[in-house]
């Protein structure tokens, strides 16, 4: 496959503007769910189809493109994905969080922050965040027009009342902008904070749910609780054993088979930055 | 120390040039060729092209080879490819009546005009391996042949409805929906339906119609007829302004006659559940026209029981073999962020029921 078989960034130019009509839309009613008429992608759903499409209407030959999987450069997803950009774009690429212009992840946002005019791309697996309290789309979407959302509340509540606490580690729900309740895809809680008054744009892709959502920047993004039990971001307890970060969110690797156990930053750039003694988010090629 | 693993993009070359290697198999064994999977696996073919939404038996027999023998597989090759053509605009409505039939049976009535024909059938074989198909180069003695009856092969639905025994088909000019360029919003046209069971997966289907026949959603079904063959495919042209035929393609088309005992605002009459698919795909066309006619409850008045063949939202969204088999498989992905914030939750909810447990 090269650049010639296909159009620029694989997607033809009438199915990019569709996309780009769907993003408009999402960034002008922030936490909307926009259907979208989502294309049949070369790799499988569940891959980050919602997220390439996005990535791919997004893109323009002056780009510079960061894609990570698990907060890593070097996942073999990420990796497959900004080949498949190299391939049908020929954009650059990068590992570099602040040298990138659009960034497309699964599953965390990257430590360093972002700036006006970057553009982060979440791969998106259930953009439904009542899904699993209601199954039917038919009944979810009448919740969202009604601004319904005491289900979500009775199950947090019921969490509070069987744990203690909201049992709810990833894929926490946010309200946007005093409306409409949303996911934030699967990132962990730790990560929300980022949500709220980003400088770029957020956008959200789910291929095979054909559902695009955005926010805008500088959007009011608050994780939902109750007052007298606040939403706390959770990482675990330690210091990266590569970096010596205590503020990154840190992925846990065993080590043997005696229960010994080390703990790193998930966002490789972040901790490859710090390691080299260079500023946060400059630390790959 | 351990050190996270690094080193994806060796791995993914290596696993690519390791895959091409098992496909190939033992190198001492004559290669597959793209017209030996048409030409011998057709009913393989038939199903890639069918599930795939693409009409043709050499990409369809390419897939198959290089998705070694993966069906589902093929069917994501061909749909990949599927998506990147562009499209022309749309044929006319093809004609089944007017089909060159190599198969047509019907289940209601022992005879009927245009005949039972047989065809090349499974049916009345017996599953016996034959041993001598492995002695390879036997080719088999030609089938008798007779001349093609003239005879018009007309639908035993249409003859239902001159008597009025079966619900009449209201005509409907409403140009077809694209489930592939528009995204699917319930509740669905049948139209819109039919297409995703058309396209949907022949496995799927069959269970669906299965349950209904054992009582989730009973249907009721009689096979009022399953027809095989080719019909001409015709498109308007805009320069011509007016139709002409660009090809044929092989269908297969099932229609259902369902008992039915009348509603509060329909009379006991017969009603239609109605199959077709791509190919010679007959257990397909068969299960597509059993659950069409069980989503069909609202329309006919009848009680919706809960069954799964009933409820459309859950057929429809979850008939799509490439979509199931991408969000199925991807749990295999690297989770570790979600499965860390998962475990330090469980840590924290642990040690405080521990701790209430010692108090």
């Amino acid at each position: 496959m090269t650049v010639q078989d296909y159009n620029f960034a694989y997607l033809d130019e009438q199915t990019k503007r569709m996309i780009r009509r769907a993003l408009l839309k999402a960034l002008a009613v922030p936490g909307y769910q926009v259907p979208f008429a989502s294309r049949e992608m070369p790799m499988p759903y569940g891959w980050g189809t919602g997220g390439v499409q996005v990535t791919a209407a997004c893109l323009t030959p002056d780009d510079r493109l960061k894609v990570i999987d698990q907060g890593a450069d070097d996942t073999t997803n990420a990796v497959s994905i900004r080949r498949f950009f190299q391939r049908t774009a020929g954009v650059e690429t990068t590992q570099s969080t602040t040298g990138a212009t659009v960034i497309q992840t699964r599953h965390r946002i990257p430590e360093a922050p972002l700036s006006e005019g970057q553009i982060l791309v979440y791969q998106v697996p259930i953009p439904e965040p009542l899904r699993f309290l209601e199954p039917r789309e038919t009944e979810t979407r009448r919740m969202h027009e009604l601004e319904e959302y005491g289900l979500m509340h009775v199950k947090l509540y019921e969490d509070i009342a069987r744990h203690g606490e909201i049992a709810t580690a990833y894929a926490y729900p946010v309200k946007v902008e005093d409306r409409y309740v949303m996911d934030p895809s699967p990132i962990p809680k730790f990560d929300n904070p980022k949500l709220a008054d980003n400088p770029a744009i957020q956008l959200f892709g789910a291929g095979r749910e054909a559902r695009i959502y955005a926010l805008p920047p500088y959007s009011r993004v608050v994780s939902l609780d109750f007052e007298d039990h606040p939403f706390t971001p959770s990482r675990a307890e330690h210091a990266c054993a590569l970096c010596g970060a205590t503020d990154s969110y840190l992925d846990e690797v065993i080590t043997d088979d005696r229960g010994s156990r080390m703990f790193s930053c998930s966002d490789t750039d972040f901790c490859a930055s710090r390691q080299a003694g260079r500023p946060d988010g400059e630390g790959g090629a | 120390m351990y050190v996270a693993v690094k080193g994806g993009e060796r791995a993914i070359d290596a696993a690519h040039a390791w895959l091409a290697e098992e496909r190939r198999g033992d190198p001492s064994v004559p290669e597959l060729t793209v017209a030996q999977i048409r030409e011998q696996m057709t009913l393989a073919v038939n199903r890639v092209m069918a599930e795939g939404s693409l009409h043709d038996p050499d990409l369809a027999a390419l897939a198959i080879k290089q998705a070694r023998g993966d069906l589902i597989e093929a069917v994501f090759l061909i749909r990949a490819y599927r998506t990147t053509l562009p499209r022309f605009g749309s044929s006319q409505p093809v004609d089944t009546a007017r089909m060159a039939v190599d198969r047509r049976v019907s289940a209601t009535f022992k005879d009927l005009p245009g005949g039972q024909v047989l065809g090349p059938t499974f049916d009345y074989t017996h599953r016996l391996l034959d041993f001598a198909l492995a002695a390879e180069g036997a080719v088999p003695p030609a089938a008798p042949t007779a001349p093609a009856a003239d005879e018009a092969v007309p639908h035993v639905a249409g003859l239902l409805d001159r008597d009025g025994l079966i619900e009449a088909e209201a005509p409907d000019d409403t140009p077809a929906p694209d489930l592939t360029r528009s995204p699917l919003e319930l509740p669905a046209s049948r139209a819109l339906r039919l297409q995703a069971l058309a396209r949907g997966d022949e496995g799927f289907l069959l269970s669906l119609a299965y349950s209904t026949q054992r009582g989730y959603g009973r249907t009721h079904a009689f096979v009022g007829e399953l027809r095989i063959g080719m019909v001409e495919v015709q498109a308007e042209l805009p320069e011509l302004g007016f139709a002409v035929p660009i090809g044929e393609i092989e269908l297969t088309e099932c229609e259902s006659v369902n008992q039915f005992k009348g509603s509060r605002t329909e009379p006991p009459q017969f009603t239609r559940g109605y199959g077709l698919v791509m190919g010679q795909g007959e257990r397909k066309a068969l299960s597509m026209s059993l659950v069409d006619r069980a989503l069909r409850w609202r329309e006919l008045g009848e009680d919706f029981t809960g069954a799964p063949a009933q409820d459309e939202e859950f057929v429809l969204s979850h008939c799509d073999n490439i979509q199931a088999t991408g969000f199925l498989e991807h749990i295999k992905l690297p989770h570790y962020v979600d499965f860390q914030a998962e475990l330090e939750l469980v840590r924290r909810l642990r040690a405080e029921t521990m701790q209430e447990a010692a108090e």
